[in-house]
């Protein structure tokens, strides 16, 4: 009798146990991103991070995503792309739904495995310019724009300036970059355009180890006296660049960086005599949005953040907001497309490439003026997206620019020829995935 | 001509700049006989205890040139604790091993700082409290008649914080001097460098020593600290400048305190003129050039090739 009730009671834990597993995976997703909290880069980092966790938690406190919960998880790199490729893989491993890589180095290390383990993967506003090829490029996607956008726009900003592309001829324009992948991307880009408008390219790489100690290259910017400087900078190498100008005397409404190198802290670092230093970006800085006063009211008031709440806002934490926004739209058209609501990497694949957020689609989610609208097609990962200037008055960003379309006629026939040079790769597939726009 | 002067200047910044990094390596090398690989992170360590101090009084309204100078007793307070701790919890456990298992034992200090640096203060990169530590800000331009280009009058500026950091820097590189010459402690701790056994067999504690040599290499990294956050920030990135000691070291000798001056300024303005002179020749005029960051090295493997010991090194010549 005894035996016959233990047996009961086990079997009957078991069929609990073994109904209960499905019902829980069934209203959640895996999704893991790499972060960098720690290391020379955390200034970037944690402000990044940030964003997107009170973002999530938020999405979470409301339920998920049509009723579907984010199960998220942060995996620490210290910007290392070897620790990036560790993490890829013990994402992998735990059903990640989209690969988040936050390093150009990591993007190109793990492009050539996406389409094997079907996991899709966002670089948004970075990683390989080329990939915005969707018809080479199926599993990778750069929205809103790449860093060859982002270079482009910064041109056409300094060409305002100037009184149009033509007067560009015989200026001297510096890039000032981080010598590692993320610096590099927007070189040949720069370059076409020197040729084709007569402008002098200065090129001041910064090596990791250097990222603090920028003295002898001051030097050379001071000898060589740029026009123009553009910053593509990350990490500790920004706040230091922003120093060294203020010291060596270049006119700081002359220095532009895009979006990576306009953090807070990055400005910050020179304070009042910073002022008139700009980055190019895609979205508003502050938290005078409907949906950002929500994440303070329902995750950095509960204490639920690890953000200061002077803190939400900034420019870093809202580009991860935004990120998240991208994020759960896919999702929402991932299931619709499907019809599931659990979805998987291949499903968030399709959920990407149909990804559409317009004006009342911003207004809708509280993001009123927060970014022009943005499309995602099968053909064009990148977006190539308005993007503006904001500048430091001292203390805060302001908008300092009207949108700026990139120049699309410019960028996209190096898209082409970059891609098919990496289509060009042994064994690189032909895309085989169905499109599903219409 | 008035270029050149300006990048021998700057070189001569850099230069001392890397001598105080260089110092806090040469103290401890003097002491032990070891490479202390975790000198890079003590100078984030003393600079984050003396930025996160005085954030934490500002937070309730204590601010200025009194709060700071409370951070920087704070700041001493926990690098005289942490040289008490390394000689209590590490050094004591491992007189007479070979160096490289002292060499070893820097490692995990360095790794154990980074950690617990990170758990306490957060990654974030916090700004140097550079004019509430009474430090001068701005700069001055001198005009040098005849030596700009084509004979105009030439430029050149000197930033007050560098001259700061020289004058500082070089106080303090000859109070050390000083110290290791001429006090009773001084030529205690050039014994325990010589041997441990021997030191110790005519009374001089070996502990005690630590500490100060310790304590001492704790001092250096903060005024470190102060001098390269307030030209860029403090982040933990910035124990990567540690490794400009090396080829300074092996100009200057590891032992000697006016060798890392001198290794300083030969590395300092050796790689600025690298940079400025030599990359234009050998890469182009507007090719990246990056040079500085490896000519130091090549001055330095020239410098091992023709005197192995350094310019003010001791000469080792074991008997066989």
């Amino acid at each position: 009798m005894k035996l016959k009730f233990i047996l009961a009671c086990t079997i009957g834990a078991s069929a609990l146990a073994a109904a209960a597993i499905p019902a829980r995976a069934q209203d959640s997703v895996t999704l893991v991103t790499n972060a960098y909290r720690t290391g020379g880069f955390s200034g970037s980092g944690i402000p990044l991070g940030n964003g997107m966790r009170d973002y999530i938690a938020l999405v979470n406190a409301k339920g998920g995503v049509n009723g579907v919960k984010i199960n998220f998880e942060e995996c620490e790199t210290g910007y290392d792309t070897k620790k990036s490729v560790e993490c890829y893989e013990q994402a992998k491993a735990k059903g990640n739904i989209l690969y988040l890589p936050w390093s150009t180095g990591a993007t190109l290390a793990a492009i050539p495995r996406l389409h094997i383990d079907k996991t899709p993967l966002l670089s948004m506003g970075y990683g390989l310019s080329a990939a915005a090829d969707g018809n080479t490029f199926p599993w990778v996607f750069s929205p809103p724009l790449t860093y060859w956008d982002g270079a482009s726009v910064a041109l056409n900003y300094i060409a305002g300036k100037e009184g149009g592309m033509d007067k560009l001829k015989g200026k001297k324009i510096g890039l000032i970059y981080l010598d590692a992948p993320y610096g590099k991307e927007p070189i040949p880009f720069l370059t076409n355009m020197s040729k084709k408008f007569g402008f002098e390219l200065q090129l001041y790489p910064v090596p990791a180890a250097e990222m603090q100690n920028q003295g002898a290259l001051w030097l050379n910017i001071r000898r060589d006296k740029p026009d123009y400087l553009y910053s593509q900078g990350f990490g500790a190498m920004s706040p230091t660049a922003v120093k060294e100008a203020i010291k060596n005397n270049f006119p700081m409404d002359h220095f532009l960086g895009v979006w990576w190198s306009g953090g807070d802290n990055d400005a910050q670092a020179g304070g009042a005599e910073a002022k008139g230093y700009k980055s190019v970006t895609w979205h508003q800085v502050g938290s005078n949005f409907p949906l950002i006063q929500e994440i303070i009211k329902e995750v950095v008031d509960k204490g639920q953040s690890l953000t200061e709440k002077g803190k939400v806002g900034e420019a870093q934490y809202n580009r991860t907001v935004y990120q998240g926004v991208l994020i759960t739209e896919a999702m929402r058209n991932a299931q619709k497309i499907t019809g599931k609501k659990v979805i998987n990497g291949e499903d968030m694949r399709r959920g990407l490439e149909t990804l559409e957020i317009t004006d009342a689609r911003w207004k809708e989610l509280g993001l009123e003026g927060f970014a022009a609208p943005m499309k995602v097609t099968c053909a064009d990962h990148g977006g190539h997206n308005k993007a503006f200037v904001i500048e430091w008055d001292g203390t805060k960003w302001v908008k300092a620019s009207d949108f700026i379309a990139p120049s699309i006629d410019e960028v996209l026939p190096l898209i082409d020829a970059a891609a098919k040079d990496y289509a060009k790769t042994d064994g690189w597939p032909k895309r085989s995935e169905a499109c599903d726009a219409k | 001509m008035d270029f050149l002067i300006q990048v021998i200047w700057e070189g001569l910044v850099a230069g001392v700049l890397y001598a105080l990094i260089a110092l806090g390596f040469v103290l401890i090398f003097k002491a032990s006989g070891v490479f202390n690989f975790a000198q890079g992170i003590m100078v984030v360590f003393a600079a984050l205890t003396l930025v996160g101090s005085y954030d934490k009084m500002a937070a309730v309204g204590f601010k200025g040139f009194p709060a700071a100078l409370v951070a920087v007793a704070i700041a001493l307070g926990v690098m005289f604790v942490l040289a008490w701790l390394v000689e209590r919890l590490v050094l004591r456990h491992l007189v007479n091993q070979p160096d490289i298992i002292l060499f070893m034992a820097t490692f995990g200090l360095t790794y154990f700082l980074i950690g617990f640096g990170e758990a306490v203060f957060g990654g974030d990169p916090k700004i140097m409290i550079t004019q509430q530590l009474g430090l001068p800000t701005g700069s001055t331009e001198f005009r040098l008649p005849g030596l700009g280009p084509n004979g105009k009058d030439g430029l050149v500026l000197i930033q007050h914080i560098d001259v700061a950091a020289t004058v500082i820097a070089s106080l303090m590189i000859a109070g050390l001097a000083v110290f290791f010459q001429y006090t009773r402690i001084g030529r205690a701790l050039r014994a325990v460098a010589d041997s441990h056994k021997a030191a110790l067999s005519v009374g001089i504690t070996l502990n005690q020593i630590w500490v100060v040599v310790w304590f001492t290499a704790g001092i250096v990294a903060l005024v470190t600290g102060i001098m390269w956050g307030a030209r860029s920030d403090v982040s933990f990135g910035l124990s990567n400048i540690a490794l400009k000691a090396l080829p300074v070291l092996i100009v200057g000798g590891f032992t000697s305190v006016p060798g890392a001056i001198v290794g300083g300024l030969v590395i300092g303005i050796g790689e600025k003129l690298g940079e400025l002179y030599l990359a234009p020749l050998l890469l182009g005029s507007t090719m990246g050039r990056g040079v500085e960051s490896w000519v130091a090295f090549i001055i330095a493997l020239g410098f091992v090739m023709a005197r192995p010991q350094g310019l003010f090194g001791d000469k080792i010549i074991e008997r066989i």
